[in-house]
């Protein structure tokens, strides 16, 4: 399973980002080989309709999971069309303990 | 001739100044009178009467899922974020669509065709016999101001008097406002703001190569800085409106002070007199 985590900046480290379209990264992990890769997100600065095109960049990564801390009415949509559960993460930690909060079950969804 | 009544800074009187030109030049000859500050028309408060409504559209795509593949062309190329390709269906969000057909064009497949999709109308009545009035209207939470504007300035077109009441600002839809009109009012006020905004209009007008001259409304007497910028920059000054009880009072209700207060009929002649020579001097 891919697990997508809206963060500041590339890597485990990395603070979590509360917005999804605009996060500065997204940072995939893959649960079976803990294997991580981050994607700077070329929308930070986009004029309009950064939600449904984030949630295309997560579909072009086969990511099943977002972690992030609030998402908005178009990306929920094209979010829940991908088949793409959200949780919400509303702390102030790194990646690394956002999923770790997630695989504790700790996590509320958000959609 | 086609003047526009434009402003910058929102609330300065453009409504007031353009109906008020409108009304004078109706009592000798025919006008039409175009509201292109379609997020917020209101030019039908100072002339109420009933008005046919033609709709206004704009294409946006639809998917033929027999067609489609989910390549993914059509989403990575919109950049409005208008098409979410997923792995088993194809999103649409008309509400971000900017109707410029892009998606029919990268589709392999010719997967994508354009359907119409209604985002306000235009309203045309006529208050008086000699004037037409032609108001934009753009349906709440829509952003495609241009398109409405372009539908209401079409309806004008051919007309030999058309006076067009912009939006505040001077983003795109005073932009469109703008396009193709031979001279244009910018209406200021006697206050810092009005100064700020006049400077960004008056640079909009220049850039556009539309010849302006500006009006003061609301001047408490302290208009120097306004008439300073005004001679720097080769804007002439067509009319002083006071700050005036009288004036407000007839306003308020959504009177026309070129019809209840004597003498303002033919001031806004001659203030659309003056506008119209701005147009001769350039050419």
């Amino acid at each position: 399973m891919i697990i997508c985590i809206t963060a500041r900046g590339a890597g485990m480290d990395a603070p979590v980002e509360q917005r999804f379209g605009r996060a500065p990264y997204f940072v995939f992990v893959d649960t079976e080989t803990g294997d991580s890769n981050a994607v700077a997100n070329s929308l930070v600065d986009a004029a309009g309709g950064v939600g449904p095109r984030a949630a295309q960049v997560l579909v072009d990564h086969r990511a099943t999971v977002l972690i992030t801390g609030q998402v908005g009415g178009n990306a929920a949509r094209a979010l829940q069309a991908g088949g793409i559960r959200v949780y919400a993460y509303r702390g102030d930690g790194r990646v690394a303990d956002a999923l770790e909060q997630y695989t504790a079950g700790k996590l509320a969804p958000l959609l | 001739m086609k003047l526009v009544v434009a402003s910058g800074k929102g609330g300065t009187g453009k409504s007031t100044v353009a109906a008020n030109v409108a009304y004078s030049l109706s009592r000798a000859r025919d006008v039409v009178l175009v509201d292109c500050d379609v997020e917020e028309p209101n030019l039908h408060l100072f002339f109420p009467a009933p008005a046919t409504e033609v709709p206004v559209t704009t294409p946006v795509p639809e998917i033929d899922a027999d067609r489609c593949t989910f390549c993914g062309e059509c989403g990575r190329f919109c950049r409005y974020g208008a098409l979410a390709v997923l792995k088993d269906r194809v999103l649409v969000f008309p509400e971000l669509c900017h109707s410029c057909g892009g998606c029919t064009l990268v589709c392999p497949q010719g997967a994508i065709r354009e359907t119409p999709r209604t985002i306000g109308s235009v309203r045309c009545s006529r208050p008086l016999p000699t004037l037409t009035l032609i108001s934009g209207v753009l349906n709440e939470g829509e952003v495609q101001a241009p398109a409405v504007i372009r539908k209401a300035k079409l309806l004008a077109e051919g007309h030999p008097l058309v006076l067009y009441d912009a939006s505040p600002g001077i983003a795109c839809p005073v932009i469109e406002t703008l396009e193709g009109c031979d001279a244009c009012i910018l209406v200021t006020e006697s206050t810092p703001f009005g100064l700020h905004d006049l400077r960004l209009a008056a640079e909009v007008a220049e850039k556009l190569g539309i010849s302006a001259g500006v009006v003061i409304n609301r001047s408490d007497g302290r208009d120097d800085p306004i008439v300073a910028f005004c001679r720097d920059h080769d804007l002439p000054v067509l009319m002083t409106i006071p700050f005036d009880r009288q004036i407000a009072a007839v306003q308020n209700p959504g009177g026309l002070i070129g019809r209840e207060l004597p003498g303002w009929e033919e001031r806004f002649v001659e203030l659309f007199r003056k506008a119209s020579a701005l147009q001769e001097v350039r050419s």
